[in-house]
């Protein structure tokens, strides 16, 4: 694992399908529910602590990773902007027939609004579709790490993790 | 001549942990730093730390800062901004200090110097120009001064500071057009690297920066590729037209004050080169002269955290405001929470290291 | 360039605007900031020019160590710009070499 994130810096869809941290696919079927791409052994445990259901574990040895109790999560997304390594998602395949939401942190300026057409771009930066703002979360406690949900089509739910604006108009 | 018991230069998180911790106890003490602010290298952290409660995990760098200083101020510590210690003497026992314009010295029982970390250099051809900086400094330009050095940028390092200043730079609105690795891994965490890589900023493992050129400032750089000793391989040039390049190729502990007043030195490359030896109350081999944080060896912001701690009730049991007992507990509290850091695959290395420095002076 | 909105500090919050000369030309920077960083927001990046090849130098390490941005101020020489807060009415000078120590010789 570590090796093909130390060469690329980028965790591929192989590596995440082993983390603890991730849902299976019948979880993300039936609603919102996190989806952690933490898979370094970083001493650090903010998000065992903020999730209000007791959803993560990381245990005393806070070099472990975390575990994702998929029952207890309802995707409630409060552990998104307590992550230092932004590596936590919300993910919701339930959303609709064509599309689902994906909710991710996101530290840049200008904030998108809602309904906005965006650029659904993946782990690689790539762009990979054309995306929607749904809704953009900003509040205090949230500390300046905004979470904004995104419309995606579905079968893209598991590469988005960010966005671009389109080009504006010459 | 100022007299005081226990007088602090550098007042970043080991400076402003060991005044607290000490002046807690009840020890008279003095946090020195040569800037306008304290905090070090926390006020321009503006991302989220990792770790745990203890050390704010989840809370930006430049709060815990301020929270930190809040407490020093409380705890009754005196703090001097604009202050530059220039100068150690008499067996580690007296300061000369330059407050302000005022040229002073400083008696004291116990020092500590938690002078924190320099960038290395790296050199290539035209590294001279304008528009090559540290990352460090391109951090300090944009976090503090709001004036960012360029705005199309080349990363030199993918460790910590150039993975974590290249998104910082983004955020303040430059172009990051790659970060160039010559090691075949970055070596910083993954999670620093993903959060770029997803916005597009390619990292280019083994390849250097070879060339930077333009008039009379960088308006190019030439990237090469390297083989597996470090070698350029011709024929794998590559453009970038970039007027900054960042160079984040390591820190290492700025001690020269320790080495002023004698205390022993030894090589430990892990911990960033030249670092005063020192026990596990983090005393140098000069009595009664500390160090701790970067100054002793880099590593991260909870670490120097703890060492600082480990400091002021080293200097707190050794003056007499605290207990033998009590101090045993303290160290045991913190040498189990610098445990939980020093593991996994990034602590280990900075562990082992750490015991080979404790052993030299033993 | 300056970062006037920036999505974590905020809006940038600076003292005054005060005057000051750059190489004889008046400009315009915050009293209180490092000469360094008003000459930068104003797009200067060249401060001296070495003494043996006459090569130009600017910012290197921004925390006033390594020397690489020192400028004449007020008429004295090696002055570190990245450290040193602007006054109004300040003169700064893009250093050739030494500086005045040089006519000492």
């Amino acid at each position: 694992m570590r090796e093909s994130l130390s060469k690329t810096g980028v965790l591929t869809k192989e590596d995440l399908a082993q983390s603890p941290g991730v849902p299976s696919e019948e979880r993300m079927e039936r609603g919102p529910v996190v989806y952690i791409e933490c898979m370094e052994e970083i001493p650090c445990d903010p998000c065992q602590y903020v999730c209000p259901k007791d959803a993560i574990t990381v245990g005393e040895q806070i070099i472990d990773l975390p575990v994702l109790d998929e029952v207890k999560c309802d995707g409630c997304g409060i552990c998104i902007p307590i992550c230092p390594g932004l590596a936590i998602f919300v993910v919701d395949k339930s959303y609709s027939n064509e599309e689902a939401l994906v909710g991710l942190p996101y530290e840049m300026l200008p904030l998108p609004k809602a309904g906005m057409k965006v650029h659904g771009v993946d782990r690689e930066g790539k762009i990979v579709c054309e995306a929607r703002i749904v809704k953009v979360l900003n509040p205090k406690k949230f500390d300046r790490t905004a979470v904004i949900y995104l419309a995606v089509p579905r079968n893209l739910a598991l590469d988005v993790r960010h966005f671009t604006f389109p080009e504006e108009e010459e | 001549m100022i007299e005081t018991e226990f007088a602090v230069v550098g007042a970043g998180p080991a400076g402003l942990s060991a005044a607290l911790e000490a002046g807690r106890a009840g020890v008279q003490t003095m946090l020195m730093d040569e800037n306008q602010a304290p905090g070090g290298q926390l006020v321009k952290q503006i991302h989220k730390f990792f770790g745990s409660k203890e050390h704010w995990a989840g809370m930006r760098g430049r709060d815990i800062g301020d929270k930190l200083l809040e407490q020093v101020k409380k705890a009754g510590v005196k703090v001097m901004l604009d202050t530059v210690v220039w100068g150690i003497f008499d067996e580690g026992k007296v300061l000369g200090i330059k407050e302000g314009d005022r040229n002073r010295q400083i008696r004291a029982q116990k020092i500590l110097l938690a002078t924190g970390a320099s960038e290395n250099p790296l050199a290539f051809r035209g590294w001279t120009l304008p528009g090559v900086l540290g990352a460090g400094a391109a951090q300090t330009l944009v976090n503090l001064h709001r004036v960012l050095p360029g705005t199309r940028v080349l990363m030199v390092g993918a460790g910590n500071v150039g993975l974590i200043v290249a998104y910082q730079l983004l955020q303040a609105g430059a172009h990051v057009l790659a970060v160039v690795e010559a090691l075949p891994t970055i070596g910083g965490y993954g999670v620093h690297a993903s959060k770029i890589r997803r916005m597009g900023v390619p990292i280019l493992t083994g390849h250097t920066v070879k060339e930077a050129s333009g008039n009379a400032k960088v308006e190019r750089a030439m990237v090469v590729r390297v083989d597996d000793r470090g070698h350029p391989v011709p024929g794998t040039e590559k453009k970038f037209e970039v007027d900054t390049i960042c160079i984040a190729v390591g820190l290492h502990p700025l001690a020269e004050l320790a080495w002023i007043c004698g205390c022993q030195f030894a090589y430990i490359s892990e911990l960033g080169g030249h670092v005063p030896v020192h026990t596990e109350n983090m005393e140098t081999t000069v009595p009664g002269v500390y160090v701790a944080g970067d100054a002793a060896g880099i590593e991260e912001a909870t670490v120097a955290m703890e060492e600082g701690r480990l400091t002021g009730v080293d200097v707190a049991h050794c003056l007499g405001y605290i207990s033998g007992g009590k101090a045993q507990r303290l160290r045991a509290e913190i040498q189990t929470r610098i445990q939980l850091i020093r593991t996994g695959p990034f602590g280990e290395a900075l562990k082992g290291a750490k015991e080979k420095l404790i052993e030299r002076k033993g | 360039m300056r970062v006037t909105e920036h999505p974590i500090l905020g809006k940038m919050v600076k003292g005054r605007k005060v005057e000051f000369e750059f190489d004889g030309k008046p400009m315009r920077g915050y009293e209180g900031e490092p000469i360094a960083t008003a000459l930068m927001g104003a797009g200067i990046k060249v401060f001296r020019y070495t003494v043996k090849g006459q090569n130009p130098r600017g910012v290197f390490c921004a925390i006033g160590r390594c020397t690489d941005c020192v400028m004449t101020v007020d008429g004295m020489p090696n002055v570190r710009t990245c450290v040193t807060l602007l006054r109004k009415g300040m003169k700064v000078q893009t250093q050739m070499g030494l500086g005045a120590w040089e006519k000492s010789k």
